[in-house]
């Protein structure tokens, strides 16, 4: 099968009060599409950053990404913007849903970056919410849902452009078991049934066995 | 590429407090400078409203005002005779040659002001129909009684019918009041001018008014004067222009001085608007960062923050204004340093105020949400996904 994401020896270095701080050193990784990926790792090495990176939302100080054939390392600011609205759906430890807009809008938001029309984005956006199991909810603010709740709101938000991978930055971290669990078993059926390839993050050992691929880093390096 | 307006409209009922605390201090603003603009309006047109476009008067070129001015009695039977001129039943000259003085009197709010006094011929009451007795009687010519102006009536101890005033040595009974549809005559206080002249002992007019035959005659009248070599030193003017040139530096000082204080003032709005706009983009910047993860561009970034100050400003524009507008029902009366005589007027609203005003408040948010609407927009997404 094609690789849905080719890391070539990639390094990051944040500059920090004029003495840069490297963070990847020369990390290579190579993800075939409909893989489902858990990053493992102590708190500082590098987790976050290389998943930013694979996402299009920071750029290598070395190396070359290709996600999906393109290469989004020499991708314009606006290109990128837009490659990320059509490519990657985003899910974080905190949801960072908008607190102003409905579970309904919010879903509806990364879709009017889209040349759909309204009656196509409601469709889709319902579309969504069904699959996270959450149509009775559209109208309820983010305020008004449990975390789980939110975090499958923001899981719909991701899915709803259909993108071809998805980011998920310790999407448990805040949540209790049985929510957590949940929240697994929809990545697992986005991964098995919709055949999204699937970068996450995670301290959670148990979120990591239900993914087809674990990998560590540690101090920046991407272990064998 | 345009974050949803809702988005914007929303944050402000999330955040009612600061948005209406900063609402506040921009309609406070544009309050205070619509009330300025209104008040130098107010006086444009109290005056503007004071003459008429069918009278010429004739003053002093060197004169400043109508009490600078000095008219002889000779130069006024040859202004007299100039043809022109519209004539009464008599068949004489409507013309009124007027002395014009300005005295002291107590203001019911206390403190002396000074008080213009004018002298008029029987024609004054035909160049000027606006004038009309509202209260008491007509003074009779050969007496020394006075009609006075409603403002004056109002705002002046002791000027109601049956009062007195003291001046040029003797008692003058005010046997009458009057309105003149709001211009400037009713700060003033009307005699007969063969009277004043007798008590001051002054044989000179201040002004000459007169009635043009047509409203064609004035090209010849002025001409008639550039010609004749006794009429040199006078010039003759449209009333309504006349009066209207004798607002424009009171109006002129309100304006620029209100227009100074007022954008001092601004500097604290602007300062609140700015204040309130970081703390929005400060409170949202992990939502900033997910927007544009999610596509959202910086330009879409600015713009958003951008409408969300000129919204704030523009409706605290429109409560400034609309607190502004119910002065229009306030008159106010006080020194008109082209005259130096007491002047009444009203708050006055005109489009270009509104548009002004709008415009003020918009500018405002524009340059108080600027910086942190900037600021937003070049955040880096990392960073501000990492604010949490
Ligand atoms: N935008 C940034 N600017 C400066 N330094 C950064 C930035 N992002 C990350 N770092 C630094 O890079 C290192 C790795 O950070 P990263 O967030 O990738 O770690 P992580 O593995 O995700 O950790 P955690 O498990 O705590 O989330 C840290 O030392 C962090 O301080
Ligand atoms: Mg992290």
């Amino acid at each position: 099968m094609a690789n849905a994401i080719t890391i070539e020896s990639v390094s990051k270095t944040y500059q920090r009060d004029k003495m840069s701080v490297p963070v990847l050193n020369n990390v290579s990784l190579e993800i075939p599409e409909g893989e489902f990926i858990a990053l493992m790792g102590p708190s500082g090495s590098g987790k976050t950053t290389l998943l930013n990176l694979i996402a299009g939302i920071d750029r290598p100080t070395k190396g070359r990404i290709l996600v999906g054939g393109t290469d989004i390392s020499t991708l314009s600011e606006t290109s990128l913007a837009k490659w990320r609205s059509s490519k990657v759906g985003f899910i974080f430890q905190f949801y960072n849903l908008i607190p102003v807009l409905t579970a309904f809008e919010n879903v509806e938001l990364p879709l009017t970056l889209t040349k759909l029309t309204k009656a196509e984005r409601k469709r889709q956006v319902e579309l969504a919410l069904q699959v996270v199991g959450l149509s009775d909810r559209m109208n309820h603010y983010p305020k008004q849902l449990s975390g789980g709740q939110e975090q499958r709101v923001a899981i719909a938000r991701a899915i709803a452009s259909d993108p071809s991978i998805i980011v998920a930055d310790e999407p448990t971290g805040d949540l209790d078991k049985k929510s957590a669990d949940e929240i697994m078993t929809l990545l697992t059926r986005l991964n098995k049934e919709f055949h999204k390839t699937i970068v996450m993050v995670t301290h959670d050992p148990s979120a990591a066995d239900r993914a087809t691929l674990v990998r560590h880093l540690e101090k920046g390096d991407l272990l064998g | 590429m345009k974050i949803p307006f809702k988005y914007i409209l929303r944050n402000f009922w999330a955040r009612r407090l600061t948005t209406s605390i900063t609402l506040g201090g921009v309609a406070l603003v544009v309050f205070v400078f619509a009330a300025v603009l209104m008040m130098a309006y107010g006086v444009n047109k109290t005056l503007a409203s004071t003459g008429s476009e069918e009278n010429v008067i004739v003053t002093r070129k060197s004169s400043q005002g109508e009490i600078t001015s000095i008219i002889d009695r000779e130069t006024a039977n040859i202004i007299y005779a100039l043809p022109g001129i519209a004539k009464g039943s008599d068949g004489k000259p409507l013309a009124s040659g007027e002395p014009v003085v300005v005295i002291n009197l107590n203001k019911k709010s206390g403190g002396l002001s000074n008080v213009t006094v004018r002298a008029v011929a029987p024609p004054a009451f035909i160049l000027r129909p606006q004038v009309k007795l509202k209260e008491g009687r007509m003074f009779k010519f050969g007496s020394r009684e006075l009609i006075v102006g409603t403002s004056i009536a109002q705002n002046f101890e002791g000027a109601s019918v049956g009062g007195t005033v003291k001046f040029a040595g003797d008692q003058w009974t005010i046997v009458g009041i009057f309105d003149a549809n709001g211009g400037g005559f009713e700060s003033e206080m009307w005699g007969d001018a063969e009277q004043l002249l007798a008590a001051f002992n002054r044989s000179s007019y201040s002004t000459i008014t007169f009635k043009l035959a047509n409203p064609d005659a004035f090209d010849g009248i002025q001409s008639a004067f550039a010609k004749e070599p006794r009429l040199q030193q006078f010039e003759p003017k449209i009333e309504k222009k006349y009066f209207e040139e004798q607002s424009e530096m009171m109006a002129t000082f309100i304006r620029i001085l209100g227009i100074f204080i007022t954008v001092i003032f601004s500097a604290g709005a602007i300062i609140g608007a700015m204040i309130t706009m970081y703390g929005a983009v400060a409170n949202r910047t992990v939502e900033v960062g997910t927007l544009r993860a999610l596509g959202f561009r910086r330009s879409s970034v600015l713009i958003a923050f951008l409408i969300e100050s000129l919204i704030i400003s523009f409706f605290g524009g429109c409560i400034g204004l609309l607190l502004a507008s119910s002065l229009q029902f306030v008159k106010i009366s006080t020194l008109n340093f082209s005259s130096f005589a007491e002047l009444a007027f009203s708050f006055a609203l005109s489009p270009s105020i509104i548009i002004n005003s709008l415009i003020f408040a918009l500018i405002m948010g524009f340059v108080g949400g600027f910086l942190p609407a900037i600021h937003a927009a070049r955040l880096k997404i990392v960073n501000a996904l990492r604010a949490s």
